[in-house]
């Protein structure tokens, strides 16, 4: 067990290392010199050739690309992810105020995915081609197919310019006002979650129909234990690890349609700051925002990794 | 019969290859539904001049907003432009986006992944970690990432989609060869003198490609939601050409009075990818090779 852990940290560490690359290198093949887009940000009129020397000696952009890399790795591991080019405010200050709230809407949508996704699978895997079955199953399709942005958009009109039970966009914070903070991220959590719903209750269907039909099942019910037992203590833990896995898979999902469910419904968090700093050209911000969310889902696949290996003891540990 | 079904008949005869497959395929409604849908929308993006009723950039401020009518069935935006024939036009861009990006994605990605595979040892372990890099991004970010490297322009949204595409490829082209490649027939290819490149081109893409081609379809449909994603958010084919994904933005504002406005191109966009999701569905069940020769 101690060695397989060893071996996912050390490949996640490899692929944290290969991602930070990839985000260095993204910022410095920008089309266009950064230190142009700099000096012009900062209006100034006419730059002479030893100007631009200077500040690019003063930005370490005369060193070798290697040795940029480790500026600004270093740099990072001090929690400094350079200045935005539109304000000149450092970067990381505006990221961690807005990694805490879509975190808080993430967590809550990784929440409802699980309660309500896997349930319904495993629901229908037992009561297979039954209307519930065909109903479900009909709803995953949907959910795996809608374009999220657009289903926001019919919450908003639906659930708050008609019937006016919520509001129609925007975010509070539950510690300023916890029943507005409430009824504010209904639409948007949901909205977040509709996918890993659909893809939990698809995955958790077909791997419980898989396991329904194996020997050891069959020697259970012949022994005479009633259905709950069959299903609650035979069926389900197998049944279920391959829904680990796919519930991994969903941190990305809902990290990347935070990107649009932000943006629909006017919540400050980090995908939302992502699309605007696209439309600013503001690159500080989009690689921060790129690390940021690769860190995390490197990390959340780790989790899975490891959990999948405490849960199944078949995993071999070399 | 459904599937279950005719596994469970023993002792059937067993019928052509092409015969088997295009009965199971079409033994699903949702799978037939996907099909119509998906040739209507070919249909619609072929015959576009003919079909839309109006210009889809005709700006009209005399008929501007109308709400669905006789003249309009589907309304009219705030520049008057009408939204049946946007929403028509749309479908050339979806399906085109989609198209040249699940063709560049899965070549780059199968590539990658064949090479991957074949040779394993320290050339497995160096692509496969930069495609666990790439994996580690949300599919959408990265898009946004290159997109706004690149620019604007179709051009590179088709760029930023298909490097983001590129790694599910690359992945499962891999698993499938590291299977595909232990049969005594890649064995005897190599000690018949075969080359490499022989044996991965007539080989092994051959017989890995079946989960291949359900991949492709299924992408097909989550390319066209990305694409509308990133037209959505602004960034990805600019104004004034019609997408679906901005169609949807635009009707936003006057979600209250005109919400057709976004509603149309939004089932739209949906409609599509289901039906290549149902379509990619009855693929797999149609080559699961573990029904071969039973119906």
């Amino acid at each position: 067990m101690t060695t397989y852990i060893i071996r996912r940290l050390i490949l996640a560490a490899i692929v944290l290392f290969l991602v930070s690359v990839f985000v260095f290198l993204a910022m410095r093949l920008l089309p266009g010199d950064p230190v142009l887009m700099y000096m012009s940000a900062s209006s100034v009129q006419e730059i002479t050739d030893e100007q631009l020397a200077q500040v690019r000696h003063q930005f370490g952009l005369d060193k070798t690309l290697p040795m940029q890399y480790v500026d600004w790795i270093t740099g990072v591991f001090r929690g400094d992810l350079g200045k935005s080019i539109l304000n000149r405010s450092p970067v990381i200050d505006e990221i961690l105020r807005r990694i805490p709230i879509t975190a808080y809407l993430g967590i809550l949508a990784f929440i409802v995915a699980t309660i309500i996704g896997i349930p319904a699978g495993v629901l229908c895997a037992i009561r297979r081609g039954s209307w519930l079955d065909n109903f479900v199953t009909t709803l995953a399709n949907i959910g795996i197919t809608v374009p999220v942005f657009w289903l926001g958009i019919i919450l908003i009109y639906v659930f708050a310019l008609h019937f006016r039970w919520l509001p129609v966009m925007g975010y509070t914070s539950p510690f300023d006002d916890f029943w507005l903070s409430i009824k504010q991220i209904i639409m948007p959590v949901f909205c977040l979650a509709v996918g890993p719903i659909a893809g939990n209750a698809r995955q958790a269907r077909s791997s419980m129909l898989e396991v329904i039909r194996r020997d050891y099942i069959r020697t259970a019910w012949s022994k005479g234990l009633t259905e709950r037992a069959v299903i609650m203590k035979h069926a389900l833990k197998n049944g279920l690890m391959p829904v680990v896995t796919l519930s991994g898979m969903g941190v990305g999902t809902i990290l990347g349609g935070a990107v649009l469910i932000e943006q629909v419904f006017n919540i400050p968090g980090m995908g939302r700051l992502a699309v605007t700093s696209v439309m600013n050209q503001d690159y500080p911000y989009v690689q921060a925002i790129a690390l940021v969310m690769a860190i995390s889902i490197v990390f959340s696949n780790l989790l899975v990794d490891i959990s999948y290996g405490w849960l199944d003891p078949r995993v071999h540990y070399d | 019969m459904s599937i279950e079904a005719a596994l469970r008949t023993e002792n059937t005869p067993r019928v052509s290859e092409l015969r088997r497959f295009f009965k199971v395929f079409f033994s699903r409604g949702v799978v037939v539904f996907g099909m119509i849908i998906i040739l209507l929308f070919i249909i619609a993006a072929i015959f576009a001049p003919w079909l839309a009723p109006y210009d889809p950039d005709k700006i009209d401020m005399n008929n501007a907003l109308l709400q669905p009518g006789k003249a309009h069935w589907l309304g009219t935006d705030a520049l008057g432009r009408d939204t049946l024939s946007r929403t028509i036009y749309g479908t050339q861009i979806s399906l085109i986006i989609g198209l040249v990006v699940v063709v560049l994605g899965s070549i780059v990605g199968m590539t990658l992944g064949l090479i991957a595979g074949y040779f394993g040892s320290w050339t497995h372990a160096v692509i496969m970690r930069v495609i666990d890099t790439l994996m580690a991004f949300p599919m959408l970010i990265l898009a946004l990432l290159i997109a706004s490297l690149l620019g604007e322009g179709i051009r590179n949204v088709i760029m930023a989609l298909s490097f983001a595409m590129v790694p599910a490829y690359a992945r499962l082209m891999c698993g499938q060869v590291m299977t595909v490649k232990e049969n005594d027939y890649i064995l005897a290819g190599r000690s018949m003198g075969a080359s490499h490149t022989r044996i991965m081109l007539r080989h092994l893409t051959p017989n890995c490609f079946p989960p291949l081609i359900v991949m492709m379809t299924m992408m097909l449909g989550t390319t066209i939601l990305a694409e509308a994603g990133l037209s959505f958010l602004g960034i990805g084919v600019q104004p004034p050409v019609a997408t679906w994904g901005n169609m949807v933005n635009d009707g936003r504002q006057y979600l209250l009075t005109n919400p057709i406005l976004s509603f149309a191109p939004g089932l739209a966009i949906m409609l599509v990818v289901y039906a290549f999701n149902m379509v990619g569905d009855g693929l797999r069940d149609a080559l699961d090779p573990q029904l071969r020769g039973v119906i």
